[in-house]
């Protein structure tokens, strides 16, 4: 996958979560969950989701990682291929 | 399955506020904890007096009251003297706008330091401090300020400009809106918080309130209709004290925790008042649960007394107990829990994490205070919420309908858990809602709406909700509010809402929504709704999930029967569905 592949995997799954989200304007080094008001459950559901689609497999300890749009694509690139679930 | 019952040690007791549990609920009257307070000069009671200046005049104002870290790991300390300084300006910040006694104060904020000073500087005034979750969208916060009738907010630019600005001109008694994390042009008829604190005195006289003077207005949800503002008064604040001694074993040498968000009562009875008004010092975290920062906030800053709720608990459990050992925890002596049911597997675990259980307990926004716990010195039987605090009457009882109550004395006899008024955080009133505050005293009892059983060492046992309320990490959700946000789609015809299990949250909101004529259901609408519902309610409040039907279940006068859905939902038996008029499809 290339990193645009990427980027356009993370911004479906949280489209999935936040329709309402313009995820075009987010600062990709912004806090997911005040730049696009999600809650913590709705983090926990983009986690398992990225786990589901891409099968990687993300330890608890990792969650903080993925809570910038950066931090995602950067988790998910290093990880590709690492683990099927 | 059972669960073995978790045997305290014989010393367990030393050193504890509540050593021996029947010996002191024997002897126990709500006079001599009225007693542990100091009262205004002259006559009356303030719970921010209580909290803070009483700790100041004693000599105790170079005590540490309140450790603030920000979500960067800044710190900001506060000693009593520090924080009655701060709060005495923001008194002053309103006094001088001529706000008043019985006025209602807002706040719509994360865990800032600025929060803490308007709860406290709002009690100190005489004003009514009433505390919004900062995850609210613009409904919920416009329906809690109408019925509240706000005369003063507190908020985030951020914030205001995208949930209160495009509505704030339907409130006509909002005279004042305090901002803070401003920017350089400040929104037209706003304050600059920071500008006007700076400006007031550090000193305040402490407006005179009598026990029986509203203190706060707190909101919580019901099957139906408008949100509830459940009213406290400035006598709660003798609950709030003998609580936190007795369940959360506070004393002035303690360091403790509670994770809660003062947007929900249990983050201002026990995440402000409680360890504040025992003299303790009290952590505050700014960020979200991360389990490896809780870790290290727990060992970096010595927590004593942690209290949490099972949702963080059962992340926690995910990560492992391995990660808890990596950290040097032995300065944490009681662990604690509520918000929901915890179950007896997240108990025990604690065991295995810590080297001690969490200890459960129960009580609900109308109670103010804890009522029912498990104990440092008294066994833990996991899954039990506990026995009644000393001074509290519970009992499960009887409640058809239309007649009286009967109370049931057999052990194990599923019913409604009833309390018996009287103690001083009890709720005084459902704001401007006589008949709905009423309907909630039967017979010499106050119905708590949840389904318990008692066993015959007087344990209580959660069995479930006896209405259609849904819980979801600890938070109430009224299914009416939710219907209601969906009803003003144009696409909707009817919505019914209700909690699914799911094992981190307890419950999560599920929507079912039938069309109007002329549209049909499809994945691009139900994304449609989604945002639509968050963008009114919040992430907190708005359905995580929606399915199509095209009718739901009703019975003859109208009403959607939520828990035929849920039943249907979860393959439960659909019980009596003798009422139902038009079916599911």
């Amino acid at each position: 996958m290339t990193d645009s592949d990427i980027r356009k995997v993370v911004e479906e799954e949280l489209n999935n979560i936040a329709p309402e989200a313009d995820l075009a304007s987010v600062d990709p080094e912004a806090d997911l969950r005040e730049a696009i008001d999600i809650d913590s459950m709705d983090f926990l559901n983009f986690i398992t989701a990225i786990h589901h689609r891409l099968g990687i497999n993300i330890p608890e300890l990792d969650y903080p990682k993925l809570i910038t749009l950066k931090g995602a694509d950067a988790y998910i690139a290093a990880h590709l291929g690492s683990g099927k679930a | 399955m059972e669960w073995d019952r978790i045997r305290k040690r014989p010393d367990a007791g030393a050193g504890a506020n509540l050593a021996d549990y029947d010996a002191y609920a024997k002897t126990f009257s709500w006079e001599q904890a009225r007693a542990l307070l100091d009262g205004l000069p002259g006559g009356g009671l303030n719970i921010a007096s209580e909290a803070v200046e009483r700790h100041v005049k004693a000599g105790r104002g170079d005590k540490l009251a309140l450790r603030w870290i920000g979500r960067d790991d800044r710190i900001r300390d506060f000693t009593y003297a520090t924080l009655d300084a701060a709060v005495n300006r923001f008194a002053n910040a309103l006094a001088q706008r001529g706000i008043a006694k019985g006025d209602r104060i807002f706040s719509l904020l994360g865990r800032v330091p600025e929060l803490y000073f308007a709860a406290l500087g709002t009690l100190k005034n005489g004003s009514v401090f009433s505390p919004l979750f900062s995850a609210f969208g613009p409904e919920p916060i416009k329906a809690r300020m109408s019925i509240g009738d706000a005369r003063a907010l507190i908020t985030t630019e951020a914030f205001y400009r995208r949930k209160i600005e495009p509505w704030r001109k339907e409130l006509a008694g909002l005279k004042y809106v305090f901002l803070i994390e401003c920017s350089a042009s400040l929104p037209p008829d706003t304050i600059d918080l920071a500008a006007a604190m700076a400006q007031a005195s550090d000193s305040f006289e402490t407006v005179r309130t009598v026990p029986e003077d509203m203190a706060l207005l707190h909101f919580t949800s019901g099957t139906t209709g408008k949100p509830k503002g459940a009213v406290h008064v400035h006598e709660a604040v003798v609950a709030h004290n003998i609580t936190g001694k007795l369940v959360l074993d506070l004393h002035a040498d303690d360091i403790f925790w509670c994770t809660a968000d003062p947007g929900w009562i249990t983050g201002t009875s026990y995440g402000i008042i409680s360890p504040l008004a025992n003299g303790a010092t009290m952590i505050v975290d700014q960020a979200e649960f991360d389990a490896e920062r809780w870790y290290r906030i727990l060992h970096d800053q010595k927590v004593t007394i942690w209290y949490t709720a099972p949702t963080a608990i059962r992340m926690l459990m995910k990560a492992g107990a391995d990660v808890a050992k990596r950290f040097d925890l032995s300065n944490l002596r009681l662990m604690a829990s509520v918000g929901e049911p915890l179950n007896p597997e997240a108990v025990i675990w604690g065991v295995e994490a810590f080297g001690k259980p969490f200890h459960d307990n129960w009580w609900q926004t109308e109670t103010g205070g804890i009522m029912i716990s498990n104990f440092l010195a008294m066994d833990v039987k996991p899954g039990s919420m506990g026995r009644p605090l000393p001074g509290i009457t519970a009992g499960i009882v009887e409640h058809r309908e239309g007649s009286e109550v009967r109370e049931m004395t057999k052990p194990m006899v599923m019913g409604e858990l009833a309390l018996r008024p009287g103690w001083p955080s009890m709720m005084r009133a459902y704001l401007n809602e006589e008949a709905r505050y009423k309907k909630s005293f039967v017979g010499g009892w106050y119905l708590t709406g949840d389904l318990a059983m008692r066993d015959s060492d007087g344990y209580y046992w959660f069995v479930g909700r006896a209405d259609d309320v849904i819980k979801s990490s600890g938070h109430l959700i009224g299914p009416f509010e939710v219907e209601s946000a969906l009803m003003e789609h144009k696409a909707v015809a009817e919505a019914g809402v209700i909690g699914i299990p799911e094992p981190t949250a307890g419950e999560v909101v599920k929507a079912y929504v039938a069309l109007k004529d002329g549209f049909e259901p499809s994945e691009a609408l139900r994304k449609e709704l989604l945002g639509h519902a968050r963008q009114r309610l919040g992430p907190a409040v708005a359905p995580k999930d929606i399915a199509f039907r095209q009718n739901l279940p009703k019975t003859r006068s109208g009403k959607i029967m939520r828990r035929l859905l849920k039943a249907r939902e979860l393959g439960l038996p659909e019980g009596d569905i003798s009422t139902l008029e038009s079916e599911e499809r």
